[in-house]
């Protein structure tokens, strides 16, 4: 129960932020993402803020065994470079430079009622569900 | 060189709202022990384990929620989407592929990854945000759309 209401409380907050910031809105995140236009600097000062904040939990969270509710840490432990990374993360950002949404924002505006960020949602999904067929037919072959 | 446009800018809304992505990110992993990566989150729903599901629509649900809590104090920001249905759908399923194979999007990698100085994560992020600059810069300035 705790750790649902964390998780509810932690998604709300995350969504709030991304209203402020104005991440939720996919024009200003082209915005930075256009260098070569009129480039708006706004994104990299939201990852400054959110970053400051998150050195300090996980220099925190580094030296604990469970969490302050008691929970067991799952912090990643994986360091490994590879192939899968780096396409993943091309094909990633391929998707959020042509519509301006990554997961949170497409989510949030989803929350916000826009009919186009729910099909960006769905067919997200379903590019998550893609991958999951694609993996257990890896684990079985 | 580049052009800013001072006028878009807004430094402190900016700032603010990082530092409250921040804070989630910081209370989801302090209380409950997790990184909070929204591609992960969501993309767990997927293969569904005893136990596992229940907290990750609770964060859905608050995420998903967090502008009907806006509305209930303050009008939303405009949310300005351009880009058409086929784009929306294309970039959806890239978005839904390249962040479950790759292991992360923004959140995870962006925030969680480079706040707890992960070498993976920042090869992670450089890959989407090169990406990112490029696909703009083929859409906006070569192909003048």
């Amino acid at each position: 129960m705790k750790y649902n209401l964390a998780s509810l409380f932690a998604g709300l907050i995350f969504g709030l932020g991304l209203i402020i910031s104005g991440m939720a809105n996919p024009e200003k995140v082209l915005g930075f993402l256009d260098i070569a236009g009129l480039w708006d600097p706004s994104l990299a000062l939201v990852m400054a803020g959110a970053i400051i904040v998150g050195v300090v939990a996980f220099a925190v969270a580094r030296r604990r065994t469970l969490s302050f509710l008691g929970f067991s840490m799952k912090i990643p432990t994986s360091t490994h470079i590879d192939k899968r990374l780096i396409i993943g993360g091309l094909s990633f950002g391929v998707g959020w430079g042509i519509a301006g949404f990554c997961p949170g924002p497409g989510l949030v505006a989803l929350g916000a009622g826009e009919i186009k960020a729910a099909v960006f949602v769905v067919a997200m999904v379903a590019g998550m569900a893609v991958f999951e067929l694609i993996e257990r037919q890896r684990v079985k072959t | 060189m580049i052009d800013v446009a001072w006028s878009d800018f807004t430094p402190w809304t900016a700032l603010a709202g990082g530092l409250l992505i921040g804070l989630a990110a910081a209370l989801f992993l302090l209380l409950n022990g997790r990184i909070a990566g929204i591609s992960g989150i969501l993309g767990g729903l997927l293969s569904p384990s005893r136990g596992d599901i229940v907290w990750r629509l609770a964060f859905m649900a608050g995420l998903i929620g967090a502008p009907l809590a806006w509305l209930m104090v303050a009008d939303l920001p405009p949310i300005e989407i351009n880009a058409g249905y086929p784009s929306l759908v294309i970039a959806g399923l890239l978005v839904g592929v390249g962040t479950r194979y790759g292991s992360g999007c923004t959140s995870g990698h962006g925030v969680c990854g480079l706040s707890r100085l992960s070498l993976r994560s920042l090869v992670a992020t450089l890959s989407f945000m090169a990406a990112g600059f490029i696909t703009v810069y083929i859409i906006r300035h070569l192909l003048g759309a």
